[in-house]
């Protein structure tokens, strides 16, 4: 007998004859809003993410203004025309640890924002990357368009695709362990720009 | 021999840490005696309240929020063994493995070999409830495998030898200037001129960690949520421990308790939203990492998935205590509990303290392992209002009580006690005599022995001058 069966025999036994399986109430929000831009940027710069509030064709100069002279490392699928010529970009075609950890920073674009909570979510698609370039820099700029916004959580969910791996990111990395306070700064990325784009 | 291995069965004994080493009353007291921790955790459980009831009041749709999750759980326990099947299925399809653990003893081994088939020395820890449960650290240390804790709050319990508190923060009983004692003592090459700063505290966490983060190939976490639909796990933190330990390494096991499943991916948009608010108190959690198996490329290319029962069946077997599975580990009952917030978690024995812990250690045991824990509450009920998927926490703590194994003398008193009143006569003498007592009471006495134990946490009250039976006559 597996230990698959014992514990799947266990289950069974302990549900006996069989329990009646309540229907879901769903009485919570669940339409879709016009997503408050003003909202998701008050939420984003609650949690100390530095916010920037510009049209497309400014993305170069904000981002040179954020980085100076540094490294970034850029995942393949990034715009090109993002970036100033001023940075250096280091694509990551496989890059190892230490080499995206020397960077000054990472610039990505994103999946999904959430108005409501402030948090914007990368599902390593071309423009955002492997998991691991936005986790070892200290500085991670990302650059969001208007139609990815939504307003609540159950829309973010709904636009998201489970089979891929998904970062939700709700300001620089912190921590509430001492004196359940949150504090900014611990293993993530102590900075966090976001550059939400003007509706064209 | 099949229908017995069928049977739910408890977290065994000997292994793990469900069970404490005195009862709650004795630890309790001790853990009275202590100002500071008093101090510390009145202080973090005041400033936790109010972050969460700021950001709850901020949903207009909390309570139905409540309801859905509530119902997605038990819809889960009803329906728990064809949605593991199906979780099964659709994590081997995605790259991973999956292996069942019927108690601590049989987890410990399966992640213990599966660390050794790596053949590394170390491996990296998430903050994981059920790995604590199981005694996993200790199985490593026996198999000469070094786990490193990266949760901070984690990492200052082991740094200082001590054990956990709280299930969120498990160092809740450390304030700063302990926490840095803790550092300087502890943490090689840390900075001597350390403050109690918090973020120099977080800081000196992330320059020790960094390097081991970096080199270490086996890591193993516990899961949040796992959705049968997909297969898609989740681990919900704050610090980016969790993302570094689930994203650099080779080799990543997680293991997890069955009833962290969730039916649907849809259904993540209910518990992403209760979880945070009722826990942290934030919107949203810093991080939030999902992962689907293994994405060539990208992340851990071996993945396992250790799914442990460990007395989770026989908890589904009673009806009335089945409910203590919902438990998302969001700690609100904990911070709420006017119990909890003078005694702290290490009275409670378990790693599961405060009311969930009250009404889940002693059943994943068996109530005699853990008999005095469903009597650590007052049954305010604030755990109950506080709980995001509505678990009704005091009606399983009475349900509990019932179950312990009373002491012979109580049950002699109570048989005649209720003699006594089905008699009239009786019942009016027996009033008399209660007059007498107000001499022993006047001396703070409460009752004689044997029965002084009965009183010793109960206030007598004191009886009346008159009895009612001879007021009445008299008039």
């Amino acid at each position: 007998m597996s230990s698959k069966d014992v514990v799947l025999g266990r289950i069974r036994s302990a549900l006996g004859s069989g329990v009646a399986a309540p229907e879901i109430p769903r009485d919570y929000r669940r339409g879709s809003d016009k997503p408050d831009f003003d909202l998701l940027v008050e939420r984003l710069a609650d949690y100390k993410a530095v916010v920037h509030r510009v049209g497309a064709e400014a993305i170069p100069a904000v981002i040179l203004q954020i980085v100076g002279s540094g490294t970034v490392v850029v995942p393949p699928g990034l715009p090109t025309d993002w970036l100033p010529a001023e940075v250096e970009a280091v694509v990551d075609d496989g890059l190892d640890a230490d080499r995206i950890a020397a960077a000054d920073g990472v610039v990505t674009g994103a999946a999904v924002a959430i108005a409501e909570t402030g948090t914007i979510v990368l599902d390593a698609s071309p423009d955002q990357g492997r998991r691991i370039i936005t986790l070892l820099p200290d500085l991670h700029i990302c650059v969001l368009r208007p139609e990815q916004v939504v307003a609540s959580v159950p829309e973010a969910v709904a636009r998201l695709d489970p089979r891929r791996p998904l970062t939700w990111i709700s300001g620089p990395s912190a921590t509430s362990d001492i004196e359940l306070n949150r504090v900014e700064g611990v293993h993530g990325p102590r900075n966090l720009h976001v550059i939400l784009l003007e509706a064209q | 021999m099949n229908t017995f291995l069928g049977m739910p069965a408890r977290a065994p004994r000997g292994v793990g840490h469900l069970r404490g080493d005195q009862p709650f009353p004795v630890a309790a007291r001790e853990a009275l005696a202590n100002a500071q921790l008093r101090r510390n955790l009145q202080h973090a459980t005041t400033t936790i309240r109010e972050k969460s009831g700021r950001v709850i009041a901020e949903l207009p749709d909390w309570q139905e929020l409540r309801a859905a999750g509530s119902a997605l759980k038990a819809y889960t326990m009803a329906n728990l063994p064809a949605l593991l099947e199906q979780l099964e299925e659709r994590v081997t399809a995605a790259g991973g493995v999956v292996h069942w653990a019927a108690d601590a003893n049989e987890a410990n081994r399966i992640v213990t070999d599966l660390v050794r088939q790596t053949g590394e020395r170390r491996v990296i820890k998430v903050k994981s409830m059920a790995t604590q449960e199981i005694g996993l650290n200790e199985a490593l240390e026996a198999a000469g495998i070094t786990p490193v804790e990266t949760d901070l709050a984690e990492l200052i319990v082991q740094l200082g030898n001590d054990k956990p508190s709280h299930i969120l923060v498990p160092a809740i009983h450390r304030n700063r200037s302990e926490i840095r004692e803790i550092f300087l003592k502890a943490m090689p090459g840390v900075d001597p001129a350390l403050t109690d700063d918090p973020p120099e505290l977080a800081g000196a966490a992330r320059r020790y960690l960094r390097e081991t983060f970096l080199s270490t190939r086996v890591a193993v976490s516990g899961a949040n949520f796992a959705i049968a639909e997909t297969g898609t796990l989740a681990v919900v933190e704050s610090e980016g421990n969790g993302r570094m330990c689930l994203t650099l390494p080779e080799t990543l096991i997680t293991v997890m308790g069955i009833e962290k499943l969730v039916p649907a991916w849809s259904d993540l948009e209910v518990f992403l939203q209760l979880l945070p608010r009722a826990s942290t108190g934030e919107r949203m959690n810093p991080y939030t990492s999902m992962w689907h198996g293994v994405t060539p490329g990208d992340g851990p290319q071996s993945f396992h998935l250790v799914l442990l029962d460990n007395g989770r069946s026989a908890v589904l077997a009673d009806e009335m205590g089945r409910q203590a599975l919902h438990c998302i580990r969001c700690s609100a009952c904990l911070n709420v509990c006017p119990v909890y917030e003078r005694t702290g978690g290490h009275a409670y024995g378990s790693v599961y303290p405060g009311p969930i812990g009250a009404v889940l250690s002693p059943q994943l045991t068996g109530v005699a392992d853990n008999p005095t824990l469903p009597y650590a509450s007052s049954l305010c009920g604030a755990c109950f209002d506080a709980c995001p998927v509505k678990i009704d926490i005091p009606s399983i703590l009475v349900h509990l009580r019932n179950q312990v194994p009373h002491p012979r003398t109580e049950a002699a008193v109570m048989a005649a006690a209720a003699y006594t009143m089905d008699r009239p006569k009786l019942y009016a003498s027996a009033q008399r005599a209660a007059k007498l007592a107000r001499i022993a009471g006047r001396r703070g006495r409460g009752l004689p022995p044997p029965l002084n134990g009965w009183s010793a946490s109960r206030d007598l009250p004191m009886p009346p001058k008159e009895t009612f039976r001879d007021w009445w006559r008299g008039r």
